[in-house]
């Protein structure tokens, strides 16, 4: 199911102020660099606000240093945080053609598509369910990095416990029981 | 050597002055800055930074108290950015003339009105005659290590002058990448304690920066003149010690495949990076096309500048700010007039752009050399074009 791309991989996140798209655009970020890779991780530059729709980005290549330094026009992986999002933002915007669409959401791939189309490969998940038996809470964003890592394998699993550890403390383990749990619930649509 | 970690540039940069054992820090937040002085106060909060911060009313204030605290022999860092460098104005040239070695990180950023926090150069350009040495950064990596630097260059009693380190906002401070951190023992070897030889003493009277009457302030002026110009050569070999320690070496114009260029494009800042890969693209098409960038802004490198120009026919300089009803970009008509006495000097074309957080995209970068090339070839008389405005 991992698709272990070579190069340049681009994703951007979307999610509202408060959610913690950049964070998790951070953690993966640390991630890759823990493995060697060079990365990038970035908000969409600028003052936010709590509930507001925020984007987030990520660069990743496991071979060359980046050396873009604009936002990400045409990624090749969208995550969506926040279903109330998905007819709020166009979400797809730029999405390259056989690109991943990563949602959180309760529907199921005839009711994404319906609004969607099928020109990407559909990763679902209730990320909200988990968050809130997991967490207690419904912020989804380490859980949806499970969700990502199910359709994408940019990094291992286990390097995001280092920089998940480092940033949250004594929610950690939560957080890490997230992801793993998203990693097993994610369906995907090939 | 040390560790590479992902860490936003914005904290590496504040890592650098905990590294250096900074004593005193006074500082007033600003987007997009903040990160570098509340990780600072975090760390001076939580013990791990054994100093004082002064959280200032303004960015007037702080440099006046980074003016107090250098002058009696504390290392200093603040940082600010676009509209606290503005209200700092005034202090900036008391820090340069009464020879203090202050360090300071700029997040660079737009001028009001209209109001506008993110990423330009138009508060770097503001600051240029403040008599600072000012080193400008292209990526995570060179914030870190020029932050480091510039304590070892500011205090070197061959130089005393305030250090400011350009990093553009957003686009670097807000980014996490790669940085590779060296160990502290190697940072403390670079890196000697502050000495400042006249430092402010009660038991010892001195009076700094007092007053001069016609008679004496052009000889102040020129001695500072002299000063900075002298620095250059002291700056240079600080990097050469720093690359020997570190292995990463810097220099007042970087070049990037120049190697038989006709075609040159400048570039300040974190937008190098992005011109890297037109340029890669336009060369694996067989355009001959180098890169420029300008990394010491003050001293301006005139020699170097001269010796990378070599014999390109078309230099193309791309400024992140404005000079209202004036010559073009700042960095442009500096660059111009730099080249004027040459013999042989390229045709130059300036370009505006970036201004207030507007990305130039590889596309963008190329387009921009396509259209300098055509506007030379046409005998263009035209100053400079702003890039890519709606009109």
């Amino acid at each position: 199911m991992t698709v272990n791309k070579i190069g340049l991989l681009e994703i951007r996140w979307h999610g509202r102020g408060g959610q913690g798209a950049v964070t998790s655009a951070e953690l993966l970020a640390q991630a890759a660099i823990d493995e060697g890779k060079y990365a990038q991780a970035f908000p969409a530059f600028g003052p936010e606000r709590r509930g507001a729709p925020v984007v987030a980005f990520d660069r990743i290549d496991s071979q060359s240093p980046i050396r873009v330094r604009a936002e990400i026009r045409e990624p090749d992986v969208v995550i969506v945080l926040d279903p109330t999002l998905l007819h709020v933002v166009r979400v797809t915007a730029g999405l390259k053609n056989n690109g991943i669409l990563v949602i959180n959401s309760r529907k199921n791939f005839e009711e994404i598509e319906k609004d969607f189309g099928s020109n990407w490969k559909l990763a679902l998940v209730d990320a909200t369910k988990i968050a809130y038996e997991i967490l207690g809470l419904p912020i989804v964003n380490t859980t949806m990095l499970g969700a990502l890592l199910k359709v994408v394998g940019v990094v291992k699993i286990e390097s995001l416990f280092k920089p998940i550890n480092e940033r949250f403390g004594h929610i950690a383990e939560k957080n890490i029981n997230a992801v793993k749990k998203a990693f097993e619930e994610t369906v995907v649509k090939e | 050597m040390g560790e590479r970690i992902g860490i936003e540039v914005s904290l590496a940069i504040a890592e650098a002055a905990k590294m250096a054992n900074v004593d005193v820090i006074a500082a007033y937040p600003i987007t997009p800055q903040t990160h570098i002085v509340e990780h600072l106060a975090e760390l001076v909060a939580s013990g791990e930074m054994d100093a004082e911060y002064i959280l200032a009313e303004s960015e007037h204030s702080a440099m006046s108290a980074c003016l107090g605290s250098s002058a009696v022999g504390a290392r200093t860092f603040t940082a600010t950015a676009g509209q606290g460098l503005e209200l700092m104005h005034e202090v900036l040239y008391v820090a340069s003339a009464m020879r203090l070695p202050v360090v300071m990180a700029v997040a660079n950023r737009a001028l009001s009105s209209p109001l506008n926090v993110w990423g330009d150069q138009s508060d770097l350009m503001a600051v240029r005659d403040t008599g600072w040495i000012q080193i400008i950064c292209e990526n995570g990596q060179e914030a870190f290590d020029h932050t480091l630097c510039a304590f070892r260059i500011a205090e070197d009693q061959r130089v005393l002058l305030p250090v400011m380190i350009h990093t553009d906002g957003f686009y670097l401070t807000h980014v996490v990448e790669p940085i590779e951190f060296p160990k502290q023992d190697e940072v403390d070897r670079f890196l000697p304690p502050y000495q400042y030889p006249l430092p402010l003493d009660p038991d010892k009277p001195v009076t700094m920066g007092a007053f001069a009457p016609p008679i004496l302030y052009s000889e102040a002026k020129k001695a500072q003149e002299v000063n900075i110009r002298a620095s250059k050569k002291i700056i240079l070999d600080h990097w050469a010690e720093f690359g020997k320690a570190f292995g990463r070496h810097y220099h007042p114009i970087e070049q990037y495949r120049t190697e038989g260029s006709k075609t040159l494009l400048m570039t300040l800042g974190s937008f190098g990076e992005t011109a890297m890969t037109a340029v890669d693209k336009m060369r694996n098409e067989g355009k001959d096309v180098g890169l420029l960038k300008l990394r010491l802004w003050r001293p301006f490198p005139f020699e170097e500048l001269r010796q990378a120009v070599g014999n390109a026919e078309v230099l193309i300089v791309v400024d992140r700010a404005l000079s209202f009803g004036g010559p073009g970009g700042p960095a442009y008509s500096e660059v111009r007039s730099a080249l004027y006495s040459k013999k042989k000097r390229p045709r130059i074309v300036g370009f505006i752009g970036g201004l207030g957080g507007r990305d130039i995209t590889v596309a963008e970068f190329e387009g921009m050399v396509k259209r300098g090339v055509e506007m030379v070839k046409a005998g263009s008389e035209q100053e400079f074009e702003m890039f890519g405005v709606r009109e």
